[in-house]
């Protein structure tokens, strides 16, 4: 059995997860979808930040009298896919800016209906 | 020695180039520089096949860390295989891209156009040789990056929404991958995927692993777009410039179906997943039901881009079969197809891109008594065509045959039935098209129209060409998928 305080973080992680997703489906304007993504990215750079924690364990950083310290391999790891994240974004808006200027609007109901019409 | 470093040079090469490209801005020096590139990469790939051959697996360690610490690249004969795949589409599709792109992207952003090809070349043939299963994730967004902004580079303005369609159910596939990693990551302190390998089979009965699993296989389905996560791939293949159509169809699905391939094969692989949890019966459904949609909603659509994305749907449903089947024959049939596949479908696309260049659109009713006016073209259409239907002396063919005598060894003569079945189905989609280039009069509006340019007939007809000489003699190719189907079904014994 899982812990309820214990495990505090995880339900913190997958419920962010669920949000971000959720409001990827469920939103039609393209910049609330890049911004569910980002809730959703976010969740796993927590994942991955969590696990690096060793109980007791201190930062990283040599120094006398420690004895433990926490890994900092998974916050490298995340350091990097948060600089992923931060080029979809840009890359994501940049591409909203132009739908904007070509269809007039950033929603999903009026693009597929100027498509459709197209 | 600089032959020992060549397993890197192969991404440093075109990774270096790419910027060098934003320097220059000169759309045909770039466009040199790209060439001259893709060219130097098949020939790394080819030399580093030709090694693999002679002496087994390279492993290269990144800055001389030892894995499983350091990153390590690692080419066996499956990644080589996929090397020369991807480098070969590349090299054809550099010179092909001059006047096609001249035609389909705004002049002064040429050069932003070569330095993505590029980097998606880097990023495709990163997934290829790395053996971290977290530097996977890297090249993976590396080449969904420049593609999303590849595809936006049409003058189509349904280009950006497919882009942006294709961007955010990427990010969430490559997200899912992470996740998958990193739940790995927790239960084995390992990112290295032969170590991974190792490891996994005294943990694989955790919720952990179960979930990494899970999560690893969703996402790498979205990237080769396997039915029901393929909504992004027709709209994106149809509105990109064709150039970016022909590169993407012929590399960018057949490297993810690769990295699923290792995720299944190599890192699963000591588990033998595919019958300990029972997802080859889910892989199978969806392959069939991929082979069948695609080729059905393939028949209905006007633009042939768009129907050639769709028959490529059907054809990435025959690979997975192929792969799920969980056998030597299935696998090496699915590796063949991804061969097979690139170059008869780079060929289709390629045909495409020379009709949009002379009459600037894809649609059907446009193409209308093409036969007489672009005879070689279209004559490489139905050569191509023909293959995708899978007549014999085609690539089609061989990759059928192995797919049909996989499914025979294992007595499910059903699925043997509706592989055949569904191989049919091409033939109406191929056949519409013949009938209105063929035997339809050119329309009464449209100026007599040219054969395109032979800087774009010339890597047309060589892919086409490609997928005869590999169909008539199709033992190189066999054997080739076969000896890596072995290495990877060995893994499991």
């Amino acid at each position: 059995m899982m812990e309820f305080p214990g495990q505090l973080i995880y339900w913190i992680v997958v419920v962010m997860m669920m949000m971000g997703f959720y409001i990827v489906i469920a939103q039609g304007n393209f910049v609330k979808k890049i911004v569910g993504l980002n809730v959703f990215q976010v969740s796993v750079f927590l994942l991955y930040i969590t696990m690096g924690k060793v109980t007791g364990g201190t930062a990283p950083i040599l120094a006398d009298g420690i004895e433990i310290y926490s890994n900092p391999l998974p916050h490298v790891l995340i350091l990097t896919a948060i600089v992923v994240g931060v080029a979809t974004t840009s890359l994501g808006l940049a591409l909203v800016v132009r739908i904007n200027e070509e269809y007039g609007t950033i929603e999903d109901d009026d693009i597929l209906e100027q498509e459709s019409d197209a | 020695m600089i032959t020992d470093h060549l397993v890197v040079l192969q991404i440093i090469i075109p990774l270096m180039a790419a910027p060098l490209c934003v320097f220059i801005r000169n759309a045909n020096v770039t466009w040199a520089l790209a060439t001259i590139i893709s060219w130097i990469c098949l020939v790394i790939s080819i030399t580093l096949m030709q090694q693999v051959m002679a002496t087994g697996e390279i492993i290269y360690e990144l800055g001389g860390w030892a894995a499983p610490w350091g990153i390590e690249y690692r080419v066996d004969m499956l990644n080589a295989w996929v090397l020369v795949i991807v480098t070969s589409v590349g090299a054809m599709v550099t010179p092909y891209a001059k006047l096609s792109a001249e035609k389909e992207i705004d002049n002064d952003r040429l050069y932003i156009f070569y330095a993505m090809l590029l980097l998606c070349e880097t990023g495709l043939l990163g997934i290829t040789v790395t053996g971290d299963a977290f530097n996977l994730f890297v090249f993976l967004e590396i080449s969904a990056l420049s593609t999303y902004v590849l595809i936006s580079m049409g003058k189509d303005r349904r280009g950006l929404t497919a882009a942006y369609r294709y961007l955010i159910m990427g990010t969430l596939g490559a997200t899912f991958y992470i996740t998958g990693v990193g739940l790995l990551y927790m239960q084995t302190g390992s990112l290295n995927i032969a170590d991974l390998g190792k490891l996994i089979p005294d943990v694989a009965d955790s919720r952990t692993v179960q979930a990494a699993l899970a999560f690893m296989t969703v996402g790498l389905c979205v990237k080769l777009a396997l039915f029901p996560l393929h909504m992004w791939l027709p709209n994106a293949y149809a509105f990109a410039p064709s150039v970016v159509t022909v590169f993407l169809a012929a590399t960018a699905t057949k490297v993810a179906v690769y990295a699923l391939v290792r995720v299944i094969f190599t890192i699963f692989g000591g588990v033998d997943i595919l019958e300990a949890v029972q997802i080859s019966d889910v892989l199978i459904a969806m392959a069939i039901v991929a082979m069948f949609g695609g080729s059905a909603v393939a028949i209905y659509q006007t633009n042939i881009k768009r129907m050639l994305a769709y028959s490529s749907l059907a054809q990435i449903g025959y690979m997975i079969l192929g792969l799920s089947m969980n056998s030597v024959l299935g696998v090496s049939a699915g590796l063949v197809h991804l061969f097979n596949h690139a170059m008869m479908k780079g060929g289709l696309f390629m045909v495409m891109g020379c009709v949009v260049y002379r009459i600037g659109s894809a649609k059907l009713g446009d193409m209308a008594g093409l036969g007489k006016q672009m005879p070689v073209t279209m004559g490489a259409f139905v050569l191509g065509g023909l293959s995708l239907i899978g007549v014999p002396l085609t690539v089609g063919f061989v990759s059928k045959w192995a797919l049909l005598q996989a499914a025979l060894e294992k007595g499910w003569w059903p699925i043997a039935v509706l592989i055949v079945i569904s191989s049919l189905m091409a033939v109406v989609y191929i056949w519409r098209v013949v009938e209105v280039v063929y035997f339809q009069a050119a329309p009464a509006g449209r100026v007599a129209v040219k054969e395109a340019p032979l800087m774009m007939m010339i890597p047309m007809l060589t892919l086409i060409g490609a997928a005869y000489y590999f169909g008539i003699d199709g033992t190189t190719t066999m054997d080739i998928a076969g000896r890596a189907a072995e290495s990877l079904i060995g893994g499991l014994k």
